[in-house]
């Protein structure tokens, strides 16, 4: 850690130094003395990039707001007479509902020298009312005590945690409560296709330990071993392993790379020391501050790279990095609150009954292996059928007539039904059909 | 018996209305509205109803409902013989479990869990333990009953601090009388003591239901999210504000903790607890025997053990380089406190500001909303201590962004929004934690009797004086009380704060701890803050003790030794 903070200390030096003077020198006659600027981001992501600005632009302070995504949005939302300057968070849906609301600005950028798409995803906003500054992938994450305790394979693939030596070892966020998880899980599903994917997620259900009701809940136990298994975005783990803990980070090979984002507030009262702040994080000597070990975010400008350690991912040079999945963000909006509600109802409020029947199955299944019969693998197969279905069609998910039940916050689209209405016949349906699965697989057991 | 109110009760009664509506019910209500808006703006009871037909809903329900019961029982089963002992017997270490019995209530966020699970959890220091020693490991944090575990640990302090401000106002001469009539030890505990300190544990209990009832910080730690309070933050989070169902469950939390008060209320109803003489200054406190000291130790060590063992947990985590999959820590170091002095001295000077100044605010409004209620005829008392109770069951983050949105506007003298500045923060923080400061002092004044306010009045004493004069010092254990358990549960609050704190100049600790909680390279910063807002309350704590001790036996007869 001591040697962490050193090298930050020399990479910023170097960043001054490196050059920025006659641009500041310009700009800063017109720079407001303070910026303000609203973030989801840890004091170890913000400090640096702070520290590095403040350096660049001495008249200028950075007051840093942190808050959760959705207590950011929702404080945006409340003080549109004196608003923030900036937010600055990873979820790009949470700069969409802001944007929906007319709620950014449209700051002259200059985003010269990078890439307009990285990794088959548009680098920042078609109407530039956000900007990405960074990409993350997602991927697993696990402990390696904890793996080599419980004798379990490292995993590479989403479709090595179906595997039963899994069970009870694996932890991911609920997609409604992080829109980091919600992006994974909406990538599976265009990845592999609607009922293919959710075929792999009931599946991968069935071996989870938690469903946590925070993003960083589930980096946070995996770091602690208590469980081994972690599904989170890149930056977890990779910033946790710099940190010292024992972990490793693997990107699956369907997995997409998303920007972290940075936007002007509409009415903000500093525009332009905002401004500046964007275009220092787009900057050559805002890109370094990424490779930092406590904020590891994979840049966006492709020659920053040069410095980076040695195994570190790099989008421009690995094709396979997200490229697999063209991710398809109209289809993503239209089913987005459906999406979380849907999983919510089928994983995360019935884990219990899903992870049992799963239970039943794989036991079943190790039964068969000893003494296999007919009877037992249609009975198996008739459980497995019931616990890798679901119970809306694709077309029914982007529907706007049944998707915009889920937008109470959205009165101009019609709805067929009531959210409530939706959700109750979901969670009867999961709970039934679970509980038929469960009954199927412990007969299969007996079955001889 | 008054049968019309006065000027000053009226005063008082408005006042105290305004504050409730001006910093509760308007915010509040604002957010709430939505429960009974249908789609065209209208009103409308269609998302009640559809709440009822919503099996997770009622189902959630009644876990809810379980968990709350259970909790009030394993909570007693842990306070009511540490009250017994700290009120009724000579005990070293009084200080020590009085100081130490309110930590559990003050668990950092995030740090507390974070710990509770390296402790308790599935692979935490216990099981790991357990593993390498027998083999198998126990689900301490599975599940409802795990909630029911952690809750119990965490809030039983209620039932503590005002059963043993109870204990110590039940007269001596009542006890006297119940020994010549031949009671003896444990026959006068159950006869006469107990009973007569019902009031204090009833306090405590409801106290500790409700909280339960409403909290989510404890089954979102555990992953339980078949509970009401977590749905309804999970629906106002996750489908957004403008969701109609989060607000449906929040009204029904609400109407179920007011009712849960009433109850209490009704159990105490038609008897009477005020005793008259004052001179007794509570029980008389008796030497242990040998055996009965050896027995006090034996109960006391093991269970102050385990209620601070997420405390331990917090103090290795603030210590520790690498913990991951151990029972202890890889290795030490002091690094974290150096980086959290050095980086965020002002979290500790602005908790002590925001949340002493709440705690005041909450012991003068949650005496008077107690001395109106019991003491005065006036109409609508009775909305007053409900409207003050509903508190608890409004989740922080409604409460924050309804104060947004009804203050944002009103500016301060150098240009800052008032609901952004430190003022209203402290305001919010008196708003969320009065409901405790109100039971402790309700409780307080129901032991004191009347007749010796009459006494003072037909002396010629006003109201106010006899208030400052007699009731307020008859009740200084029970306003210790109250002080402590709101000023240590602000220090820890974190929902509200996290809408409403804007500067870090400005943040208090919890805030803070939030902040550095959010990395894996924070956790050790993050606990060291945490160690430090456990350290000032127990400071705090302790000189309540010793301000409440000393009002104590300064109106103590001879019969105990350290009075003058």
């Amino acid at each position: 850690m001591h040697i962490a903070a050193t090298s930050r200390r020399g990479l910023l030096a170097g960043g001054a130094a490196l050059g920025l003077a006659p641009q500041s020198v310009r700009a800063q006659a017109a720079l407001e003395p303070r910026v303000v600027i609203v973030t989801s981001f840890s004091r170890d992501v913000t400090t640096p990039f702070v520290q590095a600005f403040e350096r660049a632009h001495p008249g200028t302070r950075v007051e840093v707001q942190n808050r959760n995504t959705t207590a950011a949005v929702a404080f945006i939302r409340e003080t549109r007479s004196a608003p923030p300057d900036l937010m600055w968070a990873s979820a790009p849906d949470a700069f969409e509902v802001l944007k929906a609301g007319n709620l950014l600005a449209r700051p002259q950028i200059d985003t010269s020298g990078i890439p307009e798409r990285i990794g088959g995803q548009p680098t920042h906003d078609a109407d530039g009312r956000y900007f990405g500054f960074a990409v993350s992938g997602y991927g697993i994450m696990y402990n390696t005590r904890y793996i080599r305790a419980n004798r379990l394979p490292a995993p590479r693939e989403w479709a090595d945690l179906k595997n039963p030596v899994y069970q009870n070892h694996i932890g991911i966020s609920a997609p409604s409560r992080s829109g980091t998880t919600h992006l994974t899980i909406e990538t599976i599903l265009q990845g592999e296709g609607w009922a293919p994917g959710w075929a792999l997620l009931l599946e991968i259900a069935g071996n989870y330990a938690q469903v946590s009701d925070r993003s960083f809940g589930v980096p946070d136990a995996v770091n602690s071993g208590q469980y081994g298994i972690g599904i989170v975005i890149d930056f977890f783990g990779l910033s946790a392993k710099a940190s010292g803990f024992p972990v490793e980070f693997v990107y699956p090979t369907v997995t997409t790379l998303v920007p972290a984002n940075i936007g002007v507030i509409e009415g903000a009262s500093n525009p332009n020391a905002a401004r500046a702040f964007v275009q220092f994080l787009l900057s050559p000597e805002g890109q370094a501050v990424l490779l930092n070990p406590r904020v590891m975010r994979l840049p966006v400008r492709p020659e920053t790279y040069a410095n980076a350690p040695a195994d570190f991912p790099n989008p421009f040079t690995n094709p396979n990095l997200g490229a697999r999945v063209r991710f398809d963000s109209a289809v993503s909006e239209s089913r987005y609150e459906l999406l979380n509600s849907l999983f919510d109802r089928l994983i995360t409020f019935r884990l219990r009954e899903l992870t049992d029947a799963w239970k039943a199955v794989h036991a079943a299944e190790a039964a068969l292996a000893r003494r296999d019969n007919a009877e037992g693998r249609r009975l198996v197969a008739e459980a497995r059928a019931k616990l890798t279905a679901v119970p809306v069609t694709e077309q029914q998910a982007s529907d706007p007539a049944i998707a915009g039940a889920f937008r109470a916050t959205r009165p101009d689209r019609p709805a067929a039904g009531r959210q409530a209405e939706y959700e109750e016949q979901w969670d009867r349906y999961a709970v039934a059909t679970f509980g038929e699965a469960r009954q199927l697989a412990e007969r299969a057991q007996r079955a001889r | 018996m008054r049968t019309e109110a006065s000027p000053i009760q009226v005063v008082a009664a408005l006042l105290v209305a305004a504050f409730l509506l001006a910093f509760l019910i308007v915010p509040v209500g604002r957010v709430f509205v939505v429960a009974f808006q249908a789609g065209d703006g209208g009103f409308t009871l269609v998302h009640f109803a559809d709440f009822f037909r919503t099996s997770l809903f009622i189902e959630s329900f009644w876990n809810s409902l379980y968990v709350a019961s259970m909790s009030v029982v394993f909570a007693s089963l842990i306070a009511v013989p540490l009250a017994v002992i700290l009120a009724r017997y000579r005990f070293p270490g009084t200080a020590l479990i009085t100081t130490l019995g309110v930590l559990p209530l003050v668990m950092p966020p995030f740090v507390g869990a974070v710990a509770m699970q390296l402790v308790f959890g599935r692979n935490g220091t216990v099981n790991l333990l357990l593993m390498d020693w027998f083999g198998f490991r126990l689900e301490l944090m599975e599940g409802l009953n795990g909630v029911i575990f952690v809750q119990s640990l965490h809030y039983f302090p209620f039932i503590l601090m005002n059963l043993t401000a109870s204990l110590s106002n039940v007269d001596i001469s009542m006890e006297e009388a119940g020994q010549n009539l031949g009671a003896k030890n444990f026959t006068l505990l159950r006869r006469i003591v107990l009973p007569l300190a019902l009031p204090g544990y009833l306090a405590g209990a409801s106290l500790v239901f409700v909280k339960v009832f409403d909290d989510l910080a404890t089954p979102l730690l555990l992953n339980v999210t078949n509970m009401l309070a977590p749905q309804a933050y999970l629906r106002v989070t996750s489908v957004g504000l403008g969701d109609p169902m989060g607000y449906v469950i929040s009204v029904i939390l609400v109407v179920v903790s007011v009712a849960a008060m009433g109850l209490a209320a009704l159990l105490l109803r038609g008897r009477d607890y005020a005793t008259q003489q004052r001179g007794g200054g509570g029980l008389g406190r008796r030497e242990l025997t040998r055996r009965g000291l050896i027995l006090c130790w034996c109960f006391v060590v093991p269970v102050l053990f385990l209620v601070l063992a997420p405390h331990f947990g917090i103090l290795l985590l603030s210590l520790a380089t690498i913990w991951s999959f151990s029972p202890l820590p890889d290795a030490f170091t002091l690094q974290h406190y150096g980086t959290v002095l050095q980086e965020t001295p002002q979290f500790i000077t602005n908790t002590l500001l925001y949340c002493g100044l709440a705690g005041l605010i909450d012991v003068v409004i949650g005496v008077t909303i107690a001395w109106l209620v019991l003491r005065t005829k006036l109409p609508g008392r009775k909305l007053l201590d409900m409207a003050a109770m509903s508190a608890l069951a409004v989740p922080g983050l409604v409460l924050g962004i309804g104060i947004l949105r009804t203050y944002f506007d009103v500016k301060l003298w150098d240009g800052a929004s008032l609901a952004t500045s430190w003022i209203m923060l402290t305001i919010v923080l008196a708003v969320r934690r009065l409901p405790y400061a109100l039971r402790a002092s309700t409780a307080a004044l129901q032991q004191v009797h009347r007749s010796l306010e009459e006494a003072a009045e037909n002396m010629g004493a006003g109201k106010v004086t006899t208030l400052r004069r007699i009731v307020v010092p008859l009740m200084a254990g029970g306003l210790a009380a109250a002080f402590v358990t709101s000023f240590a549960t602000a220090a820890v609050e974190l929902s509200a704060t996290l809408v409403l704190a804007t500067r870090d100049v400005d943040a208090p600790l919890s805030y803070g701890i939030y902040i550095y909680m959010q990395s894996a390279a924070g956790r050790g910063p993050g606990a060291a803050l945490g160690v430090i807002a456990v350290l000032v309350v127990a400071i705090c704590t302790f000189a309540a003790h010793r301000f409440a001790e000393r009002e104590r036996s300064r109106r103590t007869r001879s019969s105990d030794p350290r009075a003058e």
